[in-house]
């Protein structure tokens, strides 16, 4: 990875994968909105037949639309899994209100005495919905149309969270990997489709009454073909689905490591990190990237596959602290360092399954250990400033910031403020560069390959050892942006391969080779 | 030939239309007139079931109408609205063969009869692909018109046909209606609250108030035999005018060389006014018409 590299590059490097999730994201879009005029073009005509109903139908889908899209999505996995079909009634119910609800107003908009006249010159009901009605409302209703184009082109980026494709893949990928070239290739084309449909349908909206009648009969067909899309790219199959994050389809220790170095094949789609394990608990995935301490991993009855050829670098935890403010707080360096060497890999995932799975607060968890340890102190409540903790948005971030909040607050005279959540990697680097926290944990292997971005032969040169890496990036980051390396904490929360127990013990798959030599026996 | 008994339209509590009974002769040009929210639309709404009654019976031709399908019966009914109610997304030809398509005639057929009463009512052919809003009040009229006539009804309903057109328009087009041989052969019932109109157009006139029917009958009856001081009171305004315009040479047994029986006095004093040797002629008719006036005050 080359931090010179111009968008232009990237998207002609990555074309055929930027046009799959194109392809895919227009598909998604039409699918749902095809959908959605099936089932909204109907009853918006049944409410304009019942007006007491227009009320209650147009405030549930009101409703549905306040909804945050990511929620909505989620609401969905338990229905339906993860995959397209989630991501279709997603989009579909989002779609939902604009097509009612102009087509609600496009048909009692209808002037009375045109209807009147259509009636008295013997029309019945249905030749004056389809004569009348439906030909005068069509501009309204095209209206409502393109409004859910361009709502459902942008939810749709959201589709690649549940496994559903499309360029959300780049998007969320290019954030998590600190990428603007990668968040750029996702975030212009799904733009550019917004500005390109919203145009084409304001041209057919504005066509006169004679033109609208061809129009309206090509639409339909339109509006399937360009659905189609979605089923294009996915016309592969192999005996395995992988599930994995955006984020590790775009690393050389991820997903691209995988297929140079193991020249792994296999069908994959990207997935959200939240519904990732469940989903292969749940057999509909069987392999998937998740981390080595992962609380979930004992939650569903996972294992790691051995890394026999070592593509995934170590990624011990250790606390990056800013320069100043490490002067700034003399004591702050000594108590963080009091958590070194604590944790080991068991340890945190024990810890890790207490919050992710039965649902203890970091607090309660973070607050045991130290007690088990015998470092837990009351809090001082002293006030020689402010230290301002940061961490990323997974449970084990939780824990720590905890840890280090208590161990501050109870042997020292600080005073602590957290920022947790701070979305990914990038977020949280961001955050410390620009003096807006003072310091958060950091995995060796993130700070080389994401932050430090060296050449490959470097990244090849330290990646095979704990401390050539800790070493390498902690020098590096010390130049680079005065922040400092702690010691690390003791466990290695490295990228790994998952599958379930049971069917890893089937296949008799043990390590990544064994995977690759199980999907390349046909 | 229609004939309404006994009927009714209640609103909820409103009695828009109260037990009212009239017959429309066949080739006969009944007028309902009367003031906003007499009852006389919804009259006539009801004779086409765009409002189904309350109460009482209406036949056409002898049958009765309730018992028919409504778009079957609709069909077969011309039907005139005050806002011509053409549709924005038909071209003029499409409007007009409307009824035709509902009624599956071939294209042929469709497109001799559109020509036809386009000529007749003096609409270029150039129209026929033109949408209705590039047309002028007076010309979407004549659409309106030409849509209800295609299919050659017996029955015709009108309602405020000419309410949307400014004076001198409306007096051209009410010429052009008298003229129209189509329309002699048709029995028309025209709703209408101007009382001039009433009495140029109409055959027969119901005076409506409050949901009943004040007082039915020529013209010349309304003027000269009011029932009540309503009746009166309604034409007081332009009296004059309405007694000139409705009373005819054979109403006041006079003669007149060069003109007919049937022309009315007004219609004679528009001849006579252009020409200064007709002063006689003049003298005669407005002696002849007072004398008239003074014999029907006494009856």
């Amino acid at each position: 990875m080359n931090n010179q590299q111009t968008l232009w590059e990237f998207m002609r490097q990555q074309s055929d994968k930027l046009a799959t999730q194109t392809l895919e994201h227009i598909g998604l879009t039409f699918i749902s909105l095809f959908l959605a005029v099936l089932v909204g073009l109907p009853l918006g005509i049944f409410i304009a037949r019942k007006r007491k109903l227009s009320a209650p139908v147009l405030g549930i889908a009101g409703v549905l639309q306040t909804i945050p899209s990511i929620a909505l999505l989620g609401f969905m996995i338990p229905l339906l899994g993860i995959g397209p079909k989630p991501a279709i009634v997603a989009l579909l119910l989002y779609a939902l209100l604009p097509i009612i609800r102009n087509t609600y107003t496009g048909i009692t908009g209808v002037d009375a005495s045109v209807k009147e006249a259509a009636t008295a010159m013997g029309m019945s009901q249905w030749q004056i919905l389809f004569k009348v009605e439906l030909p005068l409302a069509m501009p309204v209703i095209l209206a409502g149309i393109r409004t859910a184009t361009v709502i459902t082109v942008g939810v749709a980026t959201l589709a690649s969270y549940i496994a559903a494709g499309g360029l959300g893949e780049f998007i969320f990928g290019g954030i998590s990997l600190n990428n603007t070239n990668m968040i750029l290739a996702g975030a212009i084309p799904a733009a550019l489709l917004a500005i390109i449909f919203d145009f084409l349908l304001s041209r057919v909206q504005n066509l006169n009454f004679k033109k609208v009648k061809t129009a309206t009969k090509l639409l339909p067909l339109l509006l399937l073909l360009l659905a189609c899309f979605y089923f294009i790219p996915s016309a592969y199959g192999s005996k395995l689905t992988a599930g994995f994050t955006p984020e590790f389809m775009g690393r050389q220790d991820g997903n691209l490591g995988l297929q140079s170095k193991y020249g792994l094949k296999i069908h994959t789609i990207v997935i959200s990190d939240a519904v990732m394990y469940k989903a292969a608990y749940e057999k509909q995935l069987d392999v998937i990237s998740g981390y080595s301490t992962d609380g979930r991993l004992k939650a569903y009855n996972l294992i790691v596959l051995k890394d026999d050829k070592g593509i995934f670098p170590p990624y011990y935890a250790a606390p990056v602290v800013r320069d100043d403010a490490l002067k700034q707080f003399p004591e702050l360096e000594k108590t963080l360092n009091m958590l070194a060497g604590k944790i080991n890999d068991t340890v945190m995932t024990e810890l890790n399954y207490r919050t992710d799975y039965l649902h203890q607060s970091p607090e309660q968890v973070a607050k045991d250990f130290l007690v088990s340890k015998d470092l837990w102190k009351p809090a001082r409540g002293g006030n020689a400033g402010t230290v301002r903790i940061g961490s990323k948005i997974f449970g084990e971030q939780y824990i720590l910031a905890n840890m280090y909040s208590m161990l501050i607050k109870g042997y020292t005279d600080y005073d602590v403020a957290t920022k947790t959540g701070l979305g990914g990697t990038k977020i949280c680097f961001d955050a410390l560069t620009n003096n807006q926290i003072d310091f958060y944990p950091e995995y060796t292997g993130t700070g080389l390959l994401v932050i430090l971005q060296p050449s490959t032969k470097t990244v090849d040169s330290v990646e095979g050892s704990r401390d050539m890496t800790y070493n390498y990036v902690k020098s590096e980051f010390e130049t680079k942006y005065h922040l400092k390396w702690l010691q690390p904490i003791g466990f290695n929360n490295a990228y790994a391969l998952m599958m379930r127990q049971k069917q890893a013990a089937n296949l008799n798959v043990k390590s990544i080779s064994d995977l690759k030599r199980y999907l390349d026996k046909k | 030939m229609i004939k309404v008994e006994h009927l009714s339209k209640h609103f909820g509590k409103v009695k828009a239309v109260d037990d009212i009974s009239f017959r429309v002769n066949e080739h006969e040009t009944l007028v309902l007139l009367g003031t906003s929210g007499c009852g006389k639309t919804t009259t006539l709404k009801m004779l086409n079931r765009l409002i189904d009654p309350t109460a009482g019976n209406i036949y056409i031709n002898n049958k009765n109408i309730l018992e028919q399908q409504p778009e079957i019966l609709r069909r077969g009914i011309g039907y005139v609205l005050q806002n011509n109610g053409l549709f924005p997304h038909y071209t003029v030809g499409e409007n007009i063969a409307i009824v035709p398509q509902l009624l599956k005639w071939d294209k042929k057929q469709t497109e001799n009869r559109v020509s036809e009463l386009l000529e007749k009512l003096h609409l270029s052919k150039d129209y026929l692909n033109v949408y209705p809003n590039e047309l002028s009040g007076g010309q979407q009229q004549r659409v309106g018109l030409a849509r209800a006539l295609i299919a050659d009804p017996e029955v015709l309903l009108m309602d405020e046909p000419f309410g949307a057109l400014d004076n001198v328009t409306k007096a051209k087009i009410h010429a052009e209606f008298k003229a129209l041989d189509e329309l002699k052969r048709k029995t028309i019932v025209m709703v209408t609250h101007d009382v001039q109109e009433a009495f140029e157009l109409g055959d027969r006139i119901c005076l409506m108030d409050a949901g009943k029917i004040v007082q039915q009958g020529t013209p010349i009856d309304l003027l000269f035999k009011p029932k009540n001081k309503f009746v009166r009171d309604f034409l007081k305004e332009q009296r004059l005018q309405l007694e000139f315009r409705s009373v005819t040479l054979g109403d006041m047994g006079k003669e007149i060389a060069g003109h007919q029986a049937g022309q009315s006095v007004w219609a004679i004093m528009e001849i006579l006014k252009n020409d200064g040797d007709k002063v006689k002629e003049f003298e005669l008719l407005t002696t002849a018409f007072y004398q008239y006036k003074k014999e029907q005050a006494h009856e």
